[in-house]
């Protein structure tokens, strides 16, 4: 066993934690509200037939679907989100606060709208749409639109997370990378992203989390067709319309993967940075 | 290859100097005084407002009118060792010492080669298979002289290396500097004028971003010129006017104002400003005025005691007397108390700012 | 001492939650006191029972029609988990059997309105569309609704009848998301309801096609099993099936049961 980690509250031998104790009590309610509602869909959940309304062509495919889509969505905020990242956290500039601002206005934004705006940046009569259309590209009703829906609002996790991350690290270790002799690209390839990979990997995971929760702006902007762009929460809202059953354990299901991919990121505390 | 730099950073710093190929060169003065500012603007960390760095006949740094030169730090060869060791964490310590020849191109064999040996160097081979993690401060600092070492730089940058230190890792990081450093073209900021007999062959003293006096270590601390080599000597320093018998201490310190007379040197001239430098294990304390013998009385009010190798320093401003704890005793003395700190002639040595 | 100084606490915050439980429950628990007449009613009836609602409200000075619109099975749902309807207007015969089944159904619903589907496309039409037929065309853009629901099944019958088979682009859940793809120019066409069409104004136009008889959907209303005004409700539900109701929902584009 690790010293160390012996050593850590949980283990016993608690500090003083400074929580007055009637603050357990809307603690516990605070968490069951979370609890209640998804212990309740577990009572709702028809056992019998749960493996086959799961396992039903028109589940697996937006089970499918949504895995697919969701990890080309956090490869996209990788791409996208971690240069941004850098930018917002390394260099000061004119206007950096506004632009930190709209990068996380997917956030608080209602999924609808950015559906809506979606439509019209890359629909067929949107800003972007019409040059790709012209260019034989065409985005709507397909898995790039369920992609572009998704990477849109889980860009902000990733930036979020990672400039917390840079944040935290400080630039000390790039001054004396640089001093050593490397070149910004090996910097940020030996340095910077190894240090913040905690918060690179908690980021990425948010992401691909909030991209298979992702519903308003792929109903908006996508559309619904089984295997091309009804994922898993598309096919949860349809199914509730004749199936109840079929919408609670579907509902189970992304709750289930929802908590794999969650708890996976959380399961490694991330490591210190600093010697 | 000489290092000459002449840099203004508005508000911090507007120093210049030079670097002689193999020198090392101390860079000393309070907090504050532009000394990390310096360091940043040579390893191309801190862009200057204006002025000029060159290493050897490769410019680093040219401003003038409108054009600017810069090189970026990863094309200066001048690596930085800081005050904490900010090795890399997720890399072992064969490979943060590997990282500027791997940075530089070399295959990774070769490179660990060339760790292997600069580990060898500071005493810290066995350390190689370690994370930074494991390693106590003064490990830490050694493998990070290594890594700067590996670098291979034509100028290494030290920033206070010893200060995060315990007081015994320091000694033995010290000894592997001076044995590193042995011909070697370095700047290293220190608090410690321990570094600076022992590591440097020059001093730079800087107060307020600028210098105040530069010469060779025992020169400086010799014949301190300013308040902060003299307190680093462990002398006491009234700087004024020289006169035929002595100096008129100037400005409105605790001796403000006062004739002192000393032994001048050959240098000291009537009407130019001068100081006057004595230890304070040669100054007595004094209630009342001393009668007889040629000697200087300087009637200060002591600000603060404490206990110094053995006495007690008595501190009056920005003078200093030692003298035992009896006599401290015997006198009553505390904080407030109006005294006479009264210095033989012979004791103060006199010359020229 | 402590135990009672528990049992405040829990009871505080059991009140607690049940208040904020309340709160947000569609509906708001209000009251079906006399007076009050309170109907659940499909979406596409929006239009015309709000101002249906207005004239029951004049005809009958002191009362209040309280309306509640949302997809038919949503209804359906909230009514089968205790919501305080008293008449339930649905957008086909399917959901009104489910509410029957569930014995929340008072008397026998009665169908006061039928609806055709109709191709909506944009104000240019773009894929010069002109017939059904024409939706099966390659390189059209459709979207439809999905089968589960009612616009969607009424779809499939009309394929079914006519032997024409769609490639839609997209099945959407709903008729408004059908309109938004169509009035966006995403799509080339949809297949929505007649009425849906007049309400989208001059944003589509509307097209119609003889199969669409195929798949006439009927709307039944009825009161509410658990209803406390039923006299209230039945007044209202006279007034949807009487010649008032018959004008105002023709005027909308619904068709006579």
């Amino acid at each position: 066993m690790n010293p160390s980690l012996n050593a850590s509250p949980a283990d016993g031998g608690h500090g003083y934690s400074g929580i007055p104790r009637w603050l357990y009590l809307p603690a516990a309610v605070g968490a069951l509200f979370v609890l209640l509602p998804l212990a309740a869909v577990l009572a709702k959940v028809n056992w019998a037939q749960f493996i086959p309304l799961v396992t039903s062509a028109a589940s697996l495919d937006a089970l499918g679907l949504s895995l697919r889509t969701s990890a080309a969505s956090t490869l996209l905020c990788l791409v996208f989100g971690v240069p941004l990242a850098m930018v917002l956290a390394r260099r000061p500039f004119r206007g950096q606060r506004l632009l930190r601002a709209f990068v996380l206005l997917p956030l608080v934004l209602p999924p609808v709208v950015g559906g809506i705006a979606l439509l019209y940046t890359f629909g067929r009569q949107g800003l972007l749409g019409k040059s790709l259309e012209l260019a034989g590209i065409q985005i709507a009703f397909s898995n790039t639109a369920v992609v572009l829906a998704q990477a849109f609002v889980a860009l902000p996790f990733l930036v979020v997370s990672l400039e917390g991350a840079l944040r935290t690290a400080g630039n000390k270790y790039e001054a004396v990378a640089a001093t050593l002799g490397a070149a910004p690209t090996t910097v940020l390839r030996r340095v910077t992203l190894p240090l913040v990979m905690p918060g690179l990997a908690s980021g990425a995971v948010l992401s691909f989390a909030r991209s298979l929760g992702e519903f308003g702006a792929t109903l908006t902007f996508a559309g619904s067709l089984q295997g091309v762009t009804r994922t898993l929460p598309l096919e949860i809202y349809l199914q509730r319309e004749s199936d109840a059953d079929a919408a609670v354990a579907l509902s189970l299901l992304l709750v289930a993967v929802a908590v794999a991919v969650v708890g996976l990121s959380y399961r490694k505390p991330g490591r210190q940075v600093g010697a | 290859m000489t290092f000459r730099m002449t840099a203004r950073v508005h508000g911090r710093l507007d120093a210049e100097f030079t670097v002689a190929p193999g020198e090392t060169v101390a860079v000393l003065g309070p907090n504050g005084a532009g000394k990390s500012t310096l360091l940043a603007a040579a390893a191309g960390l801190v862009k200057p407002h204006g002025g000029s760095i060159r290493l050897g006949d490769k410019v680093l740094f040219a401003h003038d009118g409108g054009r600017q030169h810069w090189v970026p730090p990863h094309l200066r060869g001048v690596a930085l060792l800081a005050q904490e060791a900010l090795l890399f964490p997720h890399l072992s310590v064969l490979d943060n010492v590997a990282f500027a020849p791997r940075s530089a191109g070399e295959p990774r064999a070769r490179s660990r080669e060339t760790a292997r040996r600069w580990l060898a160097e500071v005493d810290a081979l066995d350390l190689a298979g370690r994370r930074p993690g494991q390693l106590s401060g003064g490990q830490a600092q050694r493998v990070a002289v290594a890594r700067a070492l590996a670098a291979d730089p034509e100028l290494l940058l030290l920033d206070e290396p010893m200060a995060a230190l315990d007081i015994h890792a320091a000694p033995q990081l010290r000894r592997v500097l001076k044995r590193v450093l042995a011909r070697r073209s370095a700047l290293i900021v220190t608090h410690d004028v321990l570094d600076a007999l022992m590591l440097a062959d020059r001093i730079v003293v800087l107060e307020k971003g600028r210098i105040v006096e530069e010469g060779p270590v025992r020169e400086v601390l010799g014949r301190p010129r300013s308040a902060f080599a003299a307190g680093l000597a462990g002398l006491n320093l009234l700087t004024g006017t020289v006169t035929p018998d002595g100096l008129l201490v100037s400005g409105p310190g605790a001796a403000g104002g006062q004739a002192v007379s000393g032994t001048p040197d050959g240098e000291a001239l009537a009407g130019e400003p001068g100081v006057a430098a004595f230890p304070p294990s040669a100054v007595s304390v004094f209630l009342e005025l001393p009668h007889g013998s040629p000697r200087n009385c300087l009637p200060v009010a002591i600000t603060e005691l404490e206990p110094h190798a053995g006495r007690i320093r008595v501190h009056a401003g920005e003078l200093a007397a030692d003298i035992t704890p009896a006599a401290s005793a015997e006198l009553g003395l505390e904080p407030g108390t109006q005294v006479f700190f009264v210095v033989k002639s012979a004791e103060v040595q006199l010359y020229g700012a | 001492m402590r135990i009672t100084r528990r049992k405040t606490a829990a009871l505080v915050v059991s009140a607690v939650l049940a208040g904020s439980l309340a709160a947000c429950s569609p509906g708001g628990g209000g009251s079906t006191g006399s007076g009050t007449v309170t109907v659940y009613a499909a979406a596409s009836l929006k239009k015309t029972f709000t101002e249906l609602a207005a004239k029951f409200e004049a005809a009958h000075p002191g009362t209040k029609v309280t309306l509640n619109f949302a997809g038919s099975s949503d209804l359906v749902t909230q009514i089968t988990q205790g919501a305080p309807a008293d008449v339930f207007a649905s957008a086909d015969s399917k959901n009104m059997t489910k509410l029957s089944d569930a014995s929340l159904v008072d008397g026998d619903p009665v169908d006061f309105a039928t609806n055709v589907l109709e191709i909506a496309v944009p104000p240019a039409n773009p894929a010069s569309i002109s017939s059904f037929a024409d939706l099966a065309k390659p390189g059209v853009k459709v979207v439809v609704c999905a089968p589960q629901v009612p616009c969607g099944a009424a779809t499939e019958k009309v394929e079914k009848a006519s032997g024409i088979t769609l490639k839609p682009v997209s099945e959407e859940s709903s008729v408004a998301d059908v309109l938004g793809k169509v009035t966006s120019g995403e799509a080339d066409a949809g297949l929505v309801y007649v009425t849906d069409v007049k309400t989208a104004g001059d944003k589509v136009k509307g097209i119609t096609f003889p199969e669409s008889g195929q798949a006439a959907n009927t709307y039944p209303i009825a009161t509410v099993e658990n209803s406390k005004n039923k006299e209230l409700a039945k007044a209202f539900i006279e007034l949807v099936t009487g010649s008032e109701g018959r004008k105002v929902l023709g005027d909308a584009g619904f068709g006579a049961p």
